[in-house]
């Protein structure tokens, strides 16, 4: 792609996060090596990342205290094989310094932002949703083992920098409408490939009064537009988080310059936007709430990193306290860390949801990517608050998994069928 | 290079759950049993049927979803040649150069299962013999042609002692 440099001076926040880390002056279409500030992986992804370095014979890494090694996707351990995988980053994290994140402590993206994250840095990770950390104002992306490998071991990896799409948002959800609903809005519009080798900056006045729980929510998800990171500008939002969590010394400023170059402008005003859902099998399957309201549901999850944190377990409880699920649909709950639930225990929302009938499951990935606690049955249907329903996604490609809002969930987990959560706020 | 081979056909949106499901993810750390299961949510035979040098022909945003690596190695494991679609989700195609599996970006509409076809990965040429029709792939980015042609990200790093990505 060639663009004229000398009319460049203008930079998206891509651009200026992966100019800073490479020592160039990049712009869309550059390819660069960069250096990198943390390194994640995962339970599923790690092991094949340390079997590569092995190979390589670099076993090693460049920041030890930045390298965090999750297990998360199959906490506590279902079966011996991956008891033997855990093994294998239990021995690298003795063996290099890098830091073990173990069955009690969450979601790895959730913990990335509560301990590790801060604005301006570069992140990659073996995982998918690693793009959660964009709401902090930081390039944060997912890639395989290998090119996660080569990070931890080097400190460095290689990049084309991204377009982007700047995605400006405008009005006030009405109640019982969240971030959630603006997001699964945003990729029935753009489609799962919209974003695709994109990177989006999330802006506007919804978003700049948007608390970061919800930030999170967009920028997990912005994968699921085919994105390679979805970043926001830092605010006052963005300084009390760090400040709350020790960090508030890490907090600067981080924005796009007023004339970036964007690959195109997106629009969206929340004001009339409705609950709304992905229908089985992809995200981009969108329908408004009064559109499949009514349908059957055998089991309902909230957690997640999408919508697993403290602020969601409040909205379930709001909705649930009280009450009971509805006999024929199961309810499962799982927040999103250590910190979330031990939080939710603290305000009492566990006992609310437990009492309504709840399974309360220890934080973790498994239910959501199929690998145990909360696969599904032939022909069942389960409503999530997670950020994908591919069929297989919850361990059964027999069965139908939609997508939604806590408040949805919880709504939907009281009637046993999908259900406005509006008339219980 | 040139391979030739027989084609398996997909649609669109092939996810990696399709290709390598959480539901066999204590296979992970045994990548020649998981590749028994290849692609088997999409297609329960792929994994029986499938010989050196098939294509995996697909639609649109192939490999969509997880970051597993896991789901091109298992593909290539299989003996798949290259995979074909009209586009490609962003990081199994990263991942796929990473292991050495072709992928072509390419009009997919005009070749059906069990087509015969002759693949020259280097020039993006694709020869249907079985209709006697050529398709031009769009070419590869230069970095990805490096990595690929090194045999992967690993022989890359290795070879060089680091990224050697400049023109």
């Amino acid at each position: 792609m060639e663009r004229s440099r000398t009319r460049l001076v203008s930079k998206t926040i891509v651009e200026k996060i992966l100019s800073e880390h490479s020592g160039l002056d990049a712009y869309a279409g550059d390819i660069v090596v960069a250096n990198i500030d943390a390194a994640l992986v995962q339970d599923g992804t790690g092991p094949l990342a340390v079997q590569q370095l092995q190979k390589l014979g670099m076993e090693q890494a460049a920041n030890p205290e930045r390298t965090i090694l999750f297990i998360d996707h199959a906490a506590p351990s279902p079966r011996k094989e991956l008891s033997n995988a855990h093994k294998i980053l239990r021995d690298f994290a003795a063996k290099t310094g890098a830091i073990l994140s173990d069955v009690d402590e969450g979601v790895c993206h959730q913990r990335m932002v509560e301990d590790y994250m801060n604005p301006g840095e570069v992140l990659i990770g073996a995982d998918s949703h690693t793009c959660t950390a964009g709401a902090l104002g930081a390039f944060a992306t997912g890639m395989g083992s290998t090119d996660v490998a080569i990070g931890i071991a080097s400190g460095k990896t290689w990049l084309r920098v991204p377009e982007t799409i700047k995605v400006y948002v405008t009005g006030e959800f009405k109640k019982g409408v969240y971030p959630k609903d603006l997001m699964l809005h945003f990729i029935g519009m753009i489609g799962a490939d919209g974003a695709t080798y994109q990177s989006i900056e999330f802006c506007g006045p919804t978003i700049d009064a948007m608390d970061m729980s919800g930030r999170f929510t967009l920028a997990n998800m912005a994968v699921e537009a085919g994105a390679k990171a979805g970043l926001f500008k830092t605010d006052e939002t963005t300084k009390k988080y760090l400040e709350e969590r020790g960090r508030g010394d890490k907090w600067r400023e981080i924005a796009p310059d007023a004339d970036a170059t964007y690959e195109r402008v997106v629009e969206i005003d929340v004001t009339d936007l409705e609950p709304t859902i992905s229908c089985p099998h992809t995200v981009d399957n969108t329908k408004t709430i009064s559109e499949v309201i009514g349908t059957k549901v055998d089991q309902v999850f909230i957690g997640t990193c999408t919508n697993g944190r403290i602020e969601d377990l409040r909205i379930a409880a709001q909705i649930l306290a009280g009450k009971s699920r509805n006999p024929n649909t199961r309810l499962l709950v799982c927040p999103a860390s250590k910190e979330v639930y031990l939080q939710a225990i603290e305000e009492g929302i566990l006992a609310k949801l437990a009492s309504a009938g709840a399974a309360i499951i220890n934080p973790g990935c498994g239910a959501c990517v199929g690998v145990h606690g909360g696969i599904l049955g032939d022909g069942e249907v389960c409503l999530a608050t997670q950020n994908r329903n591919f069929q297989g996604r919850m361990g059964n490609t027999e069965a139908f998994i939609y997508l939604s809002s806590p408040a949805v969930a919880a709504a939907t987990a009281l009637e046993g069928v999908i259900a406005d959560p509006r008339k219980y706020l | 290079m040139q391979i030739k081979g027989k084609v398996f056909k997909f649609g669109d949106s092939i996810s990696t759950d399709h290709i390598a499901p959480g539901r066999l993810f204590h296979l992970r750390t045994n990548l020649p049993e998981l590749a028994k299961h290849v692609l088997e949510d999409a297609d329960t035979e792929f994994a029986q049927k499938v010989q050196p040098g098939d294509f995996v022909v697909a639609g649109k945003n192939f490999g969509l979803g997880s970051s597993r690596e896991h789901a091109p190695t298992i593909i290539k494991i299989a003996g798949v040649g290259a995979v074909l679609a009209q586009s490609f989700a962003r990081i199994f195609y990263r991942n796929a150069i990473n292991v050495g599996l072709p992928v072509l970006i390419c009009d997919t509409t005009q070749i059906d299962r069990g087509d015969e076809l002759a693949v020259d990965v280097g020039k993006g040429e694709i020869r249907n013999v079985t209709k006697g029709i050529t398709i031009q792939a769009k070419p590869l980015p230069d970095v990805m042609i490096k990595i690929l042609n090194d045999g992967g990200l690993l022989e890359h790093f290795r070879k060089h002692g680091g990224f050697a990505l400049d023109a």
